[in-house]
C-alpha cells in the first residue's frame, strides 16, 4: 500500500527516504486534514498531542517527547506541507508532504523525510510510513483499491 | 503436570566460547554441565545473523523470508504467530526476561508496544508472553532494566559505553587498555549489571508460580554482545595480556588481504574501511586498524561477559531445584547469532555467512523424568528448530505454520528425520547499499549465493570444505573441480528455500 524509496549518497551523513501512497479521495478532501497543521496527531500515530503558534509546532511523541518544528511552508494551492524538527539531535531536518492531484478523483501523497544525522530519517520516516497507512485508512472508503 | 521450559538465550555469542566446544578462555561450568546431561549439537545454524530477524525465528520457528522480518528495523508484526501462544494457549505460564527485540529500539514516537511497558509500569501481556520484562545493552532507553536502574541507581546510568554515537550510528571509539572499538571502564558493581538482574528478574518470576504451574521462561541476557563492557571488578578474572590470539585471526596482514580478496569484494572494502554495508558495524572504525592487542582485550572482556552469564544461569537453576522443579525442566541454550571476534581480521558481524556468525553454541538438556541419553549432534539444524521443540516437549502438536522440526535427540534420529540441511539468509538495504546472500549448508559444505545489489552482481559466491577448512579461508565458488557439487548445493538451496514474503515489510528504525 505505501510505497518508499531510500537514498543517500554514499559516504554521505544526510538520509532521504520518501514514501507515498494513494488515496481514493479527492486531493481536496485529503488536504483538509494534512494541511492543517494542528492535527498531525490525528493521523500520524506516535504522536498525541500538537501546539501551533505562528510558524512553530510542539509536537509531542508517545514517549512523552516535546519535539519542536518550524513550518517552513504551507501552501493550499500547490497542497504542499513543509517543515522542520529543530530539536538539537538534528544538524539538518525537513519534511515534506505533498498531496497530489492525480485528475481522476483520486490523489498521491508523497511524504518525504531529510535528515542529517541520516539514521534520524530512518525513524522520522518509519514513523510517517505509518501515518500514511493511517490516513490511507482513515479516509479510503471501506473496500476501496490502495 | 507436563514439562517446563527454560529457553536461555545469549546476544551474539560465539560457539568457540564455551568450554564444553572446546573454548578455553571463559570458564563455564554450568552449562558445560548442562551439555552433559543432554544434548550438544556442532553444526546449529541461525537463519539470519543479525538480532531481530533471528530472535522472530526463534518465536515464530520461521525463516526470515516467511516472518517477514528481512533485516533490522523491520518491526515483527504484532499478529505473526509465536510459540508463546502456543504454550499459553496450552495452560503453560509464560514469560520472556531480557532482551526481546522483536520491535526496533529506536523508537521516539513510541509507536512499539515492546518499548511501552516500562514507561506504563506494566509487564505485558504481548506474543503469547503473559510477563514481558525487558533489557538491553545499557542503562538508557524505554526498557525494564533502565527504568529499575534510573530508579534504584541513578548514579549509574552513565557507566555504560555509549552504544550509539552523536550521530546515532553505532559507536566507533575505543577504550580501557588497548583502544579497542567498544571496549569500555564500567565501574559498576555486577550487582547492577543487565545480566544479574535478568537472572534476578527470572528468579522472582519463577517464585510467583504455583508448583504444579507448567512453564515456559525465555531468559534472554543481551551479553556478550557488545559493548564490552562488564563490571570494572570481574574484568580482573582475566589478563587479555595472556589471552591467546583466536584461531581465526591470520596475524599476518598480507596474508589477511590475501585471504580476503578471494572473497566476494565487500569483505576487503569493509576491512579497508571504504564501505560498511550494514548498520550493525561502526561506521567510523576501520577493520584493517584493529591490534592484536586490541584483539586480546575484546576477547577477554567478552570471555568475562561469558562467565557472569554462566555464574547467572547457576543461580537461576538452583532456584529452579528449590522449588523440586528440576526432574521436570527442560533446559534449551543458544544464541541468536554469533560475533566475528578477529576472524580474518574483522570483529562484530554484517553480511558474512561464515562459523563465526553462523555457527551457534545449542544445548539441550531434557527433562531428567525422560531419562535422556547424553549426545553430541553433529548433523546441521537451525534456531527455526527450536519452536517446533518446544512444542514437542510441552506434547502439543507443531503447528502447520512452523516451518522447523523438533530437533533431533542424536546423529541416528537426525538421519532417520533427514536433517541434511540448514539456511541462512540476509537481506540489507540502507541508503542505496543493497547485500543479499543465499546460503546452504549441508554435506560438510557452506555453500552461499549472491543476489544481485549494490555491491554485487550475482555471480559471486562462497563456497567452503567444512572438513578440510574448518576456519573458511579457501573460497573454492568457481572452482572447475567443484562445479558439479556446487550447481547441487544451489539448487537444493533454491529448492528449499522459503519464497519472500511480498510486499516487504517496512524498515521503521535502523535497529
Amino acid at each position: 500500500m505505501v510505497g518508499s524509496a531510500v537514498g543517500s549518497a554514499v559516504g554521505s551523513t544526510v538520509g532521504s527516504i520518501r514514501h507515498h501512497v494513494r488515496i481514493h479521495r479527492t486531493a481536496a478532501e485529503v488536504w483538509a486534514l494534512v494541511g492543517d497543521p494542528a492535527r498531525l496527531h490525528e493521523w500520524f500515530p506516535g504522536i498525541v498531542a500538537c501546539a501551533v503558534d505562528g510558524t512553530t509546532r510542539v509536537i509531542t511523541t508517545g514517549t512523552g517527547m516535546p519535539m519542536p518544528e518550524e513550518i517552513l511552508v504551507n501552501d493550499p494551492g500547490q497542497r504542499r506541507f513543509q517543515y522542520r524538527i529543530t530539536a538539537p539531535v538534528f544538524q539538518f531536518h525537513r519534511g515534506t508532504i505533498d498531496v497530489i492531484d492525480l485528475d481522476d478523483g483520486t490523489c498521491l501523497v508523497v511524504y518525504q523525510t531529510d535528515a542529517d544525522p541520516r539514521t534520524m530519517a530512518l525513524v522520522i520516516a518509519g514513523g510517517a510510513a505509518g501515518a500514511l497507512r493511517e490516513l490511507h485508512r482513515q479516509m479510503e472508503p471501506v473496500g476501496a483499491k490502495g | 503436570m507436563g514439562r517446563k521450559i527454560l529457553f536461555i538465550t545469549t546476544d551474539q555469542q560465539r560457539y568457540d566460547t564455551l568450554g564444553c566446544n572446546g573454548g578455553t578462555i571463559a570458564r563455564t561450568p554450568v552449562i558445560d554441565a548442562v551439555a552433559a546431561a543432554g544434548v550438544r549439537y556442532e553444526r546449529a545454524h541461525p537463519q539470519s545473523v543479525v538480532c531481530m530477524p533471528s530472535r522472530s525465528t526463534m518465536l515464530t520457528g520461521q525463516h526470515p523470508s516467511t516472518h517477514g522480518v528481512w533485516m533490522n528495523g523491520v518491526a515483527l508484526p504484532e499478529d505473526a504467530p509465536s510459540v508463546a501462544d502456543v504454550l499459553h494457549a496450552a495452560g503453560y505460564r509464560t514469560a520472556i526476561i531480557g532482551k526481546p527485540h522483536f520491535e526496533p529500539f529506536l523508537d521516539p514516537f513510541g509507536r512499539f508496544p515492546e518499548n511501552g511497558f516500562a514507561r506504563n509500569g506494566t509487564f505485558g501481556g504481548h506474543r503469547g508472553f503473559e510477563h514481558f520484562e525487558s533489557a538491553t545493552h545499557g542503562g538508557a532507553g524505554p526498557l525494564h532494566y533502565a527504568r529499575w536502574l534510573s530508579t534504584t541507581h541513578p548514579e549509574a546510568v552513565g557507566m555504560f559505553y555509549p552504544v550509539l554515537d552523536h550521530s546515532l550510528e553505532v559507536n566507533a571509539a575505543g577504550g580501557r587498555d588497548t583502544g579497542a572499538p567498544q571496549a569500555h571502564h564500567n565501574p559498576m558493581p555486577r550487582e547492577w549489571y543487565h545480566t544479574d538482574w535478568v537472572a534476578d528478574r527470572t528468579i522472582s518470576w519463577l517464585e510467583s508460580l504455583g508448583a504444579d504451574d507448567d512453564w515456559f521462561c525465555w531468559m534472554s541476557f543481551p551479553d556478550p554482545h557488545h559493548p564490552w563492557d562488564p563490571p570494572a571488578e570481574e574484568t580482573k578474572r582475566i589478563d587479555w595480556r595472556e589471552v591467546p590470539l583466536p584461531a581465526g585471526y591470520i596475524e599476518n596482514a598480507s596474508e589477511r588481504e590475501r585471504v580476503l580478496d578471494a572473497k566476494p569484494k565487500h569483505w576487503r572494502t569493509w576491512y579497508d574501511g571504504t564501505l560498511v554495508s550494514n548498520y550493525e558495524a561502526p561506521l567510523h572504525w576501520v577493520p584493517a586498524t584493529l591490534t592484536a592487542d586490541q584483539l586480546r582485550e575484546v576477547t577477554a572482556l567478552n570471555a568475562v561477559e561469558v562467565e557472569l552469564i554462566d555464574e547467572a544461569i547457576g543461580r537461576v537453576l538452583a532456584a529452579i531445584r528449590s522449588r523440586g522443579w528440576d526432574d521436570d525442566v527442560d533446559i534449551v541454550f543458544t544464541t541468536d547469532h554469533g560475533e566475528l571476534g578477529g576472524d580474518f581480521g574483522l570483529m562484530f558481524k554484517g553480511p558474512y555467512h561464515v562459523d563465526a556468525l553462523m555457527r551457534l553454541p545449542l544445548i539441550w538438556r531434557p527433562a531428567p523424568s525422560c531419562a535422556p541419553d547424553p549426545s553430541t549432534v553433529s548433523r546441521p539444524v537451525g534456531l527455526v528448530d527450536l519452536a517446533p521443540t518446544f512444542c514437542s516437549i510441552a506434547g502439543l502438536p507443531v503447528p502447520a505454520w512452523m516451518e522447523g522440526r523438533p530437533l533431533p535427540i542424536d546423529d541416528r534420529d537426525a538421519d532417520a528425520r533427514g536433517f541434511e540441511r540448514v539456511l541462512t539468509e540476509w537481506d540489507s538495504e540502507l541508503f542505496g547499499i543493497s547485500v543479499h546472500l543465499r546460503t546452504i549448508t549441508r554435506d560438510g559444505w557452506v555453500c552461499t549465493t549472491y543476489q544481485p545489489g549494490s555491491q554485487h552482481d550475482g555471480t559471486e559466491g562462497e563456497l567452503y570444505s567444512l572438513a578440510d577448512d574448518p576456519l573458511q579461508r579457501v573460497n573454492r565458488w568457481g572452482d572447475p573441480a567443484l562445479a558439479t557439487l556446487q550447481s547441487d548445493l544451489v539448487a537444493d538451496l533454491w529448492d528449499h528455500q522459503p519464497t519472500m514474503r511480498t510486499p516487504l515489510l517496512p524498515v521503521d528504525a535502523p535497529v
